[in-house]
């Protein structure tokens, strides 16, 4: 095992696939010669060239119906997006054309390609650069929503995105970059659409996807010192959604707490709530509860935009609400 | 100026070939129209009535194993021209099993992957960049093909239009976008919101060379666009085209066109297409009025088989709700 940054993790898992496939192409705003702007890419353009590595214009909605057109053709295209903020200007084309387009044409045209980059808050953005989105894409029919949480995960989970004949949007996250993990010497893919029970408990059951599963880990230490057992449910996946890891943690634990940086109304983490009260109904002993992001567009201040995410506190607190120990 | 030949130096069976598929496009059409008010298809339906010269003209310039086609939602007459056949676009408009896409996608959606007929697409200018990718793959695996893409006026203003010529121009993508210019992007006159009169200007200023052509007369659409076919397969050019020409019924069915004269309207009749062609061909010899009679039967009777062939068509099954979201 060697332990590498999570866009190590990344970087290698295009890498291999880029030299598996001849098809597969990495295309965004400076990807290539820059070496990525949070340099995922680096030395993929040295290595595989301009045909390859392409750098676009800051021309999203363009350069990303480009590689949903190249992906229709035959072609397994990256399309990296400079982080997902900039990924509304192009969700015309995610909406309307690579997730319907299976659909649309009768079968005849597939969308075989993965959209990435950097989501959810970071630090001192303000309002139009710290924000999670993974609402937005898991609502659509016709996608894949991929969310890794270790860098394990990313690197297998990105492996999978590439190989599958779906388009597949890959949300990593501005402050997982750094992040460090171990990864096996030897090739691995993780496949999509399969939960991670990434600890085991009996109290309470923690859903969770992304950065804040990190948070989640330390909520897990701290109750533990309190007596308290939690499972932790990543999800790796949004859709699709691997609906029977989260049923079966919380027959056993009979709580639930899920965990969403997005915004509260009418998102990812508000979905699973509701399936878990619906599904689970006769096994819940408490309310579900929701942590997410405040309902409110990110604040510069760094207080005040920690105090808008989800936070370890927030976390305990609601395990102690739904075990009736506040 | 035109760069169309004398007619006698084309091959006849080629004018008889572009003459029968105009033919065909204004009788599915007519028939199409009607099925509608028969409220046999409903939605939005956007005929090609008046346009045909456009789309034959420019795909006759085609070889559909290595050059694509893509339009936007006014696809019945590009998806003819492509050789789609009739039955499986009335079976489409009547949303059965049996038709194009298997009654999921209606008038705005007609594909055909193994004819290279790339769609049918509603959201208007956001093709552009589709087509552009398909030109990214012809370079990609060294092919030597083209990529025709159609939209019309109403489509010029958008973002996606100059986003993807600016990038067709840098990465030199053989494609050549058309510009089906019918005055009237919906109900508003192309002049009203339109900074430029003159859209070849706008190709210009991407580096791009750009004309703007008549479309009323077959052989001329078919010149000009071979010449930027030309260009695209040998050179690498990406071009633009703005295609002058004229639909003769209302932006889609439920639209009566209030905002045009009825002079504007015959001013294009009476350069209409269909008749320009069959007029000079039977002037020069090249055919009779019983040959464009019998012509015009067969069309008719093709037409005519379709609505049967969707009328005994079956309903998609329910299951099919599911189909085709994921693979």
């Amino acid at each position: 095992m060697a332990e590498i940054t999570f866009r190590e993790a990344l970087r290698q898992a295009m890498d291999e696939e880029m030299a598996r496939d001849e098809s597969v192409l990495l295309m965004g705003e400076e990807v290539a010669e820059y070496n990525g702007a949070y340099k995922v890419s680096q030395g993929l353009w040295e290595k595989y060239g301009d045909r390859r590595v392409v750098d676009t214009p800051i021309t999203e909605e363009g350069f990303t119906g480009i590689g949903i057109g190249a992906a229709m053709a035959g072609l397994r295209p990256i399309v990296e997006w400079m982080t997902f903020n900039f990924s509304i200007q192009a969700l015309d084309q995610v909406l309307n054309s690579a997730a319907k387009m299976l659909y649309m044409s009768g079968g005849q045209f597939n969308i075989p390609m993965v959209f990435r980059g950097p989501n959810g808050p970071a630090e001192w953005l303000g309002a139009q650069h710290s924000q999670a989105l993974q609402s937005y894409f898991a609502h659509i029919p016709g996608l894949k929503v991929v969310v890794p949480s270790t860098v394990y995960d990313a690197k297998g989970l990105l492996k999978s995105s590439i190989r599958d004949n779906n388009p597949v949007i890959f949300m990593e996250g501005e402050l997982m970059y750094g992040w460090k993990g171990e990864v096996p010497e030897e090739e691995y893919v993780i496949p999509l659409g399969v939960a991670d029970i990434k600890n085991e408990g009996t109290d309470v059951t923690l859903v969770v996807h992304g950065k804040p599963y990190r948070i989640a880990m330390e909520a897990v230490k701290v109750l533990e010192d309190q007596g308290i057992s939690a499972e932790v449910v990543d999800l790796r996946t949004i859709r699709p959604l691997d609906e029977d890891a989260i049923y079966e943690s919380v027959r056993k634990t009979n709580r639930c707490v899920v965990i969403d940086e997005s915004w509260p109304f009418a998102s990812v983490g508000s979905h699973i709530a509701w399936l878990v009260s619906k599904n689970c109904f006769d096994d819940l002993d408490a309310e579900v509860e929701l942590i997410s992001s405040e309902d409110v567009p990110m604040p510069y201040n760094h207080t005040l935009e920690l105090h808008a995410q989800p936070s370890v506190e927030k976390i305990v607190d609601a395990v102690k609400r739904v075990m009736y120990l506040d | 100026m035109t760069k169309r030949k004398n007619i006698k130096e084309y091959d006849r069976d080629f004018l008889l070939k572009l003459l029968k598929e105009m033919l065909l496009i204004r009788r599915f059409e007519e028939l199409t129209g009607k099925m509608y008010r028969k409220r046999k298809i409903g939605g939005f339906c956007h005929l090609y009535i008046g346009q045909e010269a456009t789309c034959v003209g420019t795909i006759a310039t085609l070889d559909l194993s290595t050059d694509y086609v893509m339009t936007a939602y006014r696809d019945h007459g590009h998806a003819i021209s492509c050789g789609m056949h009739p039955n499986s676009l009335m079976a489409e408009l009547y949303g059965k099993a049996t038709g194009c896409v298997g009654g999921k996608g209606g008038s705005m959606h007609f594909f055909d992957k193994e004819k290279h007929m790339l769609g049918g697409h509603g959201i208007v200018g956001a093709h552009l960049p589709l087509a552009a990718g398909f030109a990214f793959k012809i370079n990609y695996n060294k092919e030597t093909g083209v990529v025709l893409v159609y939209f019309g006026d109403g489509a010029i203003h958008q973002g996606a239009f100059h986003e993807t010529l600016n990038m067709a121009k840098i990465w030199n993508l053989p494609i050549i976008f058309i510009c089906e210019n019918n005055l009237y992007g919906m109900g508003t006159a192309h002049s009203r919101v339109s900074s430029v009169t003159d859209f070849s200007v706008m190709a210009n200023s991407y580096g791009m060379p750009g004309k703007k052509i008549d479309g009323m007369d077959v052989l001329n659409v078919y010149e000009e666009t071979m010449e930027y076919v030309k260009l695209a397969k040998e050179e690498k050019t990406p071009s633009f085209m703005e295609i002058r020409t004229y639909r003769y019924q209302g932006h889609s069915m439920s639209d009566p066109a209030k905002y045009r004269e009825k002079d504007e309207l015959q001013e294009y009749k009476n350069k209409d297409s269909i008749e320009v062609l069959k007029s000079e061909m039977i002037e020069n010899k090249l055919l009779t009025e019983d040959e464009y009679a019998a012509m015009d039967k067969e069309c008719k009777e093709v037409s005519q088989q379709s609505v049967e062939f969707a009328e005994n068509s079956d309903e998609p099954p329910l299951s099919a709700l599911y189909e085709d979201i994921l693979l």
